[in-house]
């Protein structure tokens, strides 16, 4: 494939102090694909994460958005390039609105399709209640608005943490239902999951932290059960 | 009757404090630092008036002009700058850094200006007054520093609820990092922030100028008036600001009334019996934008 | 001392190891030269070293709060006023002057328990104006006394009997006293519980929280501590200059000069104020007939310092390894490496 690919990390490796959380992890991603990253909690995958989105600086490696280095570009910048986080906890302002809280996504817009009535007519319930304080809403709806923030943007490369951590079941299932449609718009995604299957059933390709470093990666049909088991605790046999 | 006196010239002094307040307030709610040069530069404001108007005789009402977008520009600087910097070490890094240019600011003044007190022209209107009864007047002057401050904070609070700027502001009080992750460039709007703290702190200079004398050394007062005035109003909510200054404003002017010594002492006391026993202020936090 | 161990992590604190002698004799040394200064040189040198010390005393007592324990007060004069005050009235009901000033340190420590109650709940720039206001009351307060002089102030009873060569020498041994007992409190605070708590607070507080610090108390002991100090110096100022004055014992002037000794000598540092205030008092002296001129260079330097040269004079020199009191201690690493602050490491910032 000579296609550019729409996200590419080359050997990066982020720390926390002495910690080591991302060691040497690097991946490409092809424009309107699902990468899936998965890992047992504290595998590094959410500073993966936040160092691609510029929150995190690396101590080495580099992230190329649509071919380009951005290693060097502020978070805010890289927004504005269509690269948009979605971040584990989901961070809304909880004493703006839910209308302010879009409203601020807006802040680097790029020409598209998204803006907010179409994440409102996404989400018929936030019409109603556009005007009450994020901080008073349930966790789906919250990370509903979240998306809707990172949306709004009209990111191409959309990066999400852990979406379905603390939602119930049904909650989930409608957040990712939406996946299609966000493909179809030509976005690239690289999601974060610690539901294993839930990843696997959406992506185009996986790649498995254990402790910072990829200790598997591939495209989800040619995985095995037990394969991707090894890989996500780190027992003997798994290998890339 | 010197009573009702003493409420409506505390109410009206009340005006003055919640004007000081209110970049104090902002500074803290967006930025997360307290600034203790706040009151000096109120006074670098006022000595900037006497320095930029042509002559004494001049009215001082023009400095209303070209003071607060001067201080607005400079306080833009100064955050990009200096605090931005001391800031990305510790909030506490900038409590110490401010600190040093409150004392670099008095001093400069003390060394420029001298230790006299000075006072602005503002032509007639330092005497017009109306009267209420025999026992009460109100000073125009003075009417017109709380109508200002009642007008500034409706302006604030309209331009943090209503424009795309101000939304961006309150987003970066409430999380800085979540409001990077969504494109908002957070110095830039720090430091819009800033401008507007400082721009307040000129106007509440110049007011302060026009109905007292100030010196070199006055700003330390006016730095602790405008933290009682958020604190006992409740930290974070600008109207709660005014309550807060207002509140100040009748301690101690009705300290004042039982004993012209007692007249600051009154508004530290009430300041620390908020403080023992409803710490979180008056008004709850971010009960208003 | 038991030092703690972190059970689940493996971490245990070690502390420099090097003799305690290698501290105490130099220091000994110099203490005896100092005390040896009356005898050889004039009033004034003693009463200009009086004023030095006085400096010191402040100083290390204001790093220990904002160095230590993270607290910035800028309100410190409330003790060196309730000190110098506290003299006074002891010293109008007979007490010695000299006598006074041990219990001066006393009703500091004293006064400020219950004001700590009230300045605790207030937490970083709010703290620190805070403790202003407290000052301010104090000073309200007091000239309300017409027997302590009102407004004005009131001279010194007691030391008139004393011949003016033996009073200049007395009272620089007092300050001397106050300074060495500070010092060396200070270190010893440092060593203890508490400093080993404080230390772990200030480069971790969550951390060192979980691990089972009890944090706000060793916080209190230090406030406490630091306005026995800052009321000893206060006690001495008086006694130098036989009379009180609210505006000058209540000024926040003192809370510049601290802050700023403090950030041009290197914050978390014992030895950091000592060099901090020398450096001061040059400055001071060397500008000495250009007005306020020497606050606004030092006011400049301290906020340079504070931003570009965050561990001070004293963390340059610590860049040859130069220390003169072992107080440091550090994490070591279950492998056994000590996980040594790294040279540029922020200077005890101050957090909260
Ligand atoms: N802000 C932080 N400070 C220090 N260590 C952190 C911080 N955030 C994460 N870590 C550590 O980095 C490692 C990776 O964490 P994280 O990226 O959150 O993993 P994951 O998202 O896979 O659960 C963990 O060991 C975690 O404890
Ligand atoms: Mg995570």
């Amino acid at each position: 494939m000579t296609a550019v690919p729409a996200l590419e990390v080359r050997a990066l490796t982020a720390r926390h102090g002495q910690l080591t959380a991302v060691d040497g992890v690097g991946f490409s991603v092809p424009a309107g694909s699902v990468f899936a990253l998965v890992g047992a909690n504290g595998a590094g995958k959410s500073t993966l994460l936040r160092t691609i989105a510029g929150l995190h600086r690396p101590v080495a490696g580099s992230v190329h958005l649509h071919g380009d280095d951005v290693t060097a570009t502020g978070p805010e910048r890289r927004v504005g390039r269509g690269l948009v986080l979605v971040p584990e906890g989901r961070r809304l302002f909880p004493s703006l609105s839910v209308h302010e809280n879009l409203r601020v996504g807006l802040a680097r817009r790029r020409p598209g399709q998204w803006d907010i009535d179409r994440v409102l007519d996404l989400f018929p319930w936030m019409k109603e209640r556009r005007n009450q304080p994020a901080g008073q809403l349930s966790g789906g709806e919250q990370q509903a608005v979240a998306i809707g923030r990172a949306l709004v943007a009209n990111p191409s490369v959309l990066l999400l943490d852990e979406i379905s951590l603390g939602l119930a079941p049904v909650v989930v299932q409608r957040i990712y239902g939406l996946l299609p449609a966000l493909l179809t718009t030509g976005m690239t995604v690289v999601l974060v999951e610690q539901d294993v299957s839930q990843a696997l059933a959406v992506a185009d390709q996986v790649q498995c932290l254990l402790e910072g470093r990829t200790v598997l990666d591939g495209v989800p049909a040619q995985l095995t059960g037990p394969q991707i088991e090894a890989a996500y605790f780190g027992l003997a046999g798994a290998g890339r | 009757m010197n009573w009702v006196n003493a409420v409506v010239q505390g109410l009206l002094l009340g005006g003055l404090f919640a004007l000081f307040a209110c970049g104090l307030s902002l500074l803290f709610g967006v930025v997360g630092v307290i600034n203790l040069a706040h009151g000096d530069f109120a006074v670098l404001g006022a000595y900037v008036a006497v320095l930029l108007l042509p002559s004494t005789a001049t009215n001082a009402l023009w400095a209303l002009l070209f003071v607060p977008p001067l201080f607005g520009f400079f306080g833009y600087l100064l955050q990009r700058t200096l605090l931005q910097r001391s800031l990305e070490i510790s909030p506490l890094t900038t409590l110490l850094v401010t600190f040093g240019l409150s004392v670099v600011v008095q001093n400069g003044l003390l060394e420029a200006f001298s230790a006299d007190s000075h006072s602005f022209n503002v032509g007639s209107l330092v005497t017009s007054s109306f009267k209420v009864d025999e026992q009460l007047q109100v000073s125009y002057l003075r009417l017109g520093v709380l109508l200002v401050a009642i007008a500034v904070l409706s302006v604030l609070s309209l331009f943090l609820a209503r424009s795309r700027t101000g939304i961006q502001i309150r987003a970066v009080a409430d999380d800085r990092e979540a409001a990077q992750m969504s494109g908002v460039n957070t110095r830039h709007i720090v430091g819009v922030a800033a401008a507007i703290a400082f721009a307040t702190v000129a106007l509440a200079g110049l007011a302060y100028g026009m109905t007292a004398q100030f010196a070199p050394y006055s700003g330390s007062a006016l730095l602790l008036f405008a933290f009682e005035a958020v604190v006992i109003g409740g930290i974070g909510s600008l109207w709660g600001t005014l309550g807060g200054g207002l509140i100040l404003g009748l301690a101690q002017s009705i300290g004042f009334q039982i004993d012209p010594s007692l007249g600051v002492l009154a508004g530290h006391l009430v300041f620390l019996g908020v403080l023992a026993f409803r710490p979180t202020g008056l008004v709850p936090a971010r009960a208003a934008a | 001392m038991t030092a703690p161990t972190g059970a689940s992590t493996g971490y245990r604190v070690r502390r420099l190891r090097r003799s305690a002698l290698w501290t105490a004799l130099p220091s000994a040394g110099v203490v005896a030269l100092l005390a040896y200064v009356p005898y050889v040189l004039e009033r004034k040198v003693t009463d200009t070293l009086v004023d030095f010390f006085i400096l010191l005393v402040l100083a290390t007592t204001w790093n220990m709060l904002a160095g230590f324990a993270g607290l910035v007060s800028v309100g410190q004069q409330a003790y060196i006023g309730v000190g110098a005050y506290a003299v006074l009235v002891l010293a109008q009901q007979g007490v010695n002057p000299f006598a006074a000033i041990p219990l001066a340190a006393l009703v500091c420590a004293a006064v400020s328990l219950p004001v700590s109650w009230l300045v605790f709940r207030l937490r970083g720039g709010y703290f620190a104006i805070g403790t202003w206001v407290v000052a301010e009351v104090f000073a309200l307060l007091v000239i309300r006394f017409e027997s302590l002089g009102g407004g004005t102030g009131a001279n010194l009873p007691g030391l008139d009997g004393f011949d003016a060569v033996l009073l200049g020498a007395m009272t620089y041994w007092a300050a001397l006293s106050v300074a060495v007992l500070t010092l060396l409190g200070a270190y010893l605070l440092l060593r203890s519980r508490t400093g080993l708590a404080l230390t772990a607070v200030r480069d971790n507080e969550l951390a060192a929280r979980s691990v089972g610090v009890r944090v706000p108390r060793a916080k209190r002991m230090v406030y406490l501590a630091a306005a026995a100090g800052a009321g000893a110096a206060g006690a001495v100022l008086v006694i130098t200059q036989l009379n009180v004055q609210p505006g000058n014992v209540f000024s926040v002037k003192w809370s510049a000069y601290m802050v700023f000794v403090v950030l041009i000598g290197g914050v978390g540092s014992l030895e950091g104020p000592i060099l901090g205030a020398i450096v001061f008092f040059v400055l001071q002296r060397a500008l000495a007939d250009y007005g306020a001129w020497y606050l606004i260079v030092l006011g400049a330097v301290a906020v340079v310092m504070a931003v570009w040269v965050r561990r001070g004079l004293w963390g340059l020199l610590e860049r040859f390894d130069v220390r003169v009191f072992p107080t440091g201690f550090w994490l070591q690493a279950p492998g056994g490496d000590v996980a040594r602050p790294p040279r540029d490491d922020p200077p005890p910032a101050p957090r909260h």
